[in-house]
């Protein structure tokens, strides 16, 4: 049984820890970005991106004023227990989201879309967002925060068969040319594609990609990685940079999932995460052991599964 | 080429101004007050009246809400400090130029050339960009001291007008000029040349939607 303190302690701690530092991954892909870059304006600006991760840890403030939107994955090892169940733990992640906004600080983003009312905490009606995935074996917790930003940078379209490959270059390229103007979207960052599903899980799918796979890692099935890498080499030959400017860097690495959709679709959508690439994991082990690491490792062969049932010698098969 | 690094006062003179070229980067030192659409709102369409005595105490307009907390004993903390994106606010803008003196807009991503030629020339400003986005703790740590906050408790933190003295906060990018001209435009124009290379081989999707541009050298803002 994990303690429910233990997990609203935790989760304030990733809160502070997804704001304040930047990811090992991303920010290896940036350092790498920053040797290659030529253009006057994008290396200066990538520059003061390095020196604003190094002022934020050393000042222990957070490294972007928006905080974008909070939101937590969470996934159980089928063995897994909260105390209290699954209601306490949701009350314990909102209740950490809104500490850590004060604590931090973090900007209170959340209002409601209508009456513009905000409670000041990052907190309210569906916020933050609150989703679920299972492992079939363990009985820990991983915690994930994502901090990701966001007005600008993700698009959807529903494509069909007939618009193959070339139809999904062209939107997206649509939307970092769109996006990137001006640095919009706040690149170079993590561009997350999803492909399939049914219109809402296909967002779900291209979010999941850009903010719980890390740089470098590449989709399982290999044709798929060789069009991750054909992407990310795409999208930096626009010659578009940081904010906009002349640059050969707007995509740090190109992220690609998948989700059966209907068989007359192929719906698509395209997500940047941004400069910042704040996500934070843990995993609360059943004995109390809290393990802290940056890669969600999210997309496991379980979450990929294609069959009916899931057979465990499939797994150590893998 | 090597940028230019300027330090320029939140109340600049005319002649500062003039001397600033687009792409040179800049410290501000002096009072800058946050404003975006809920200060605006307030101040324009509800005719409140501005808490700050302006152009005098600062014409320095941010486009931002910072990530900081009042304490109960009425202090302030602020951490990260990060700029909204400007096209928005376009609505606003001259009204509230005219009504305050704004000389500097601080923010995200600049406006048009149009908007420039139209209301910035004219009120003899210039629109600066905070840089990547964004450069929260940099700029942070370019805040003195929190000097007020208004109108909290109506528009909420991030809303809210905020007071900072800022000493060499920065950097930021000269992204305007009093010609008019727009440090993003001149950058698009760069890239457009590259356009038809690499959309080579795609063609449109079969289900169109209604769109507003399909020119690819044009922007969505």
């Amino acid at each position: 049984m994990i303690p429910i303190s233990l997990i609203q302690s935790t989760a304030e701690t990733l809160m502070d820890k997804a704001a304040i530092e930047i990811p090992q991954d991303y920010l290896d892909g940036l350092q790498h970005a920053a040797k290659t870059e030529d253009g006057d304006l994008s290396s200066f600006v990538l520059k003061a991106m390095l020196d604003n991760y190094q002022a934020a840890k050393e000042d222990r403030r957070a490294m972007c004023g928006d905080t974008g939107v909070p939101r937590w994955f969470v996934k159980l090892g089928n063995a897994a227990r909260v105390e209290g169940g699954m209601v306490a733990l949701e009350t314990a992640l909102r209740r950490a989201t809104a500490n850590a906004t004060n604590g931090v600080p973090l900007r209170p983003n959340r209002v409601h879309p209508l009456w513009r009312t905000d409670h000041d905490n990052n907190v309210g009606i569906g916020a933050p967002e609150i989703e679920y995935g299972f492992e079939p074996d363990g009985a820990w917790i991983d915690l994930i925060t994502v901090h990701k930003g966001g007005l600008f940078g993700t698009d959807y379209r529903m494509l069909f068969p007939s618009d193959g490959v070339q139809g999904i270059k062209r939107f997206y390229l649509d939307s970092l040319m769109a996006f990137g103007k001006r640095g919009l979207a706040c690149q170079p960052a993590i561009i997350g594609i999803g492909l399939g599903g049914s219109k809402d899980a296909c967002m779900a799918l291209g979010k999941r990609a850009s903010t719980l796979r890390i740089v470098g890692s590449r989709n399982t099935d290999p044709r798929i990685a060789e069009m991750e890498d054909e992407f990310k080499e795409l999208g930096n030959s626009i010659g578009m940079g940081a904010m906009g400017f002349v640059g050969k860097n707007m995509v740090i690495d190109c992220n690609i999932e998948v989700g059966y959709c209907h068989t007359g679709g192929m719906p698509m959508s395209v997500h940047a995460f941004c400069l910042s690439s704040r996500r934070a994991v843990a995993r609360i082990h059943a004995d109390g052991r809290v393990e802290h690491r940056t890669d969600p490792n999210w997309f496991t062969p379980y979450q990929r599964r294609e069959t009916v049932d899931w057979a465990p010698q499939q797994e150590a098969a893998e | 080429m090597t940028l230019r690094e300027i330090n320029l006062s939140t109340t600049p003179t005319p002649e500062a101004i003039a001397e600033l070229r687009l792409g040179d980067i800049v410290y501000l030192t002096g009072l800058m007050y946050t404003a975006r659409e809920g200060v605006y709102m307030r101040a324009l369409e509800d005719r409140a009246n501005i808490p700050m005595d302006l152009p005098s105490q600062s014409a320095a307009n941010f486009h931002c809400s910072p990530a900081a907390r009042i304490n109960p004993d009425g202090s302030f903390d602020m951490g990260a400090v990060t700029a909204t994106a400007s096209f928005r606010f376009a609505k606003w803008l001259p009204e509230w130029m005219a009504k305050t003196g704004a000389r500097l807009i601080v923010g995200k991503g600049g406006m048009t050339s149009k908007d420039y030629k139209d209301y910035f020339v004219p009120n003899g400003a210039v629109y600066l960009s905070t840089v990547g986005y964004g450069t929260g703790a940099l700029l942070g740590r370019g805040v003195e001291n929190v000097e007020a906050v208004h109108w909290n408790e109506e528009l909420g933190l991030a809303q809210a007008m905020w007071v900072i003295r800022c000493n060499r906060m920065g950097p930021f990018i000269v992204a305007s000029d009093l010609n008019g001209d727009c440090l993003f435009e001149r950058e698009n124009a760069k890239i457009a040349e590259n356009i038809a290379r690499v959309y080579e081989g795609t063609k449109p999707a079969v289900l169109k939607r209604y769109g507003e541009s399909d020119d690819r050298s044009d922007e969505v803002i």
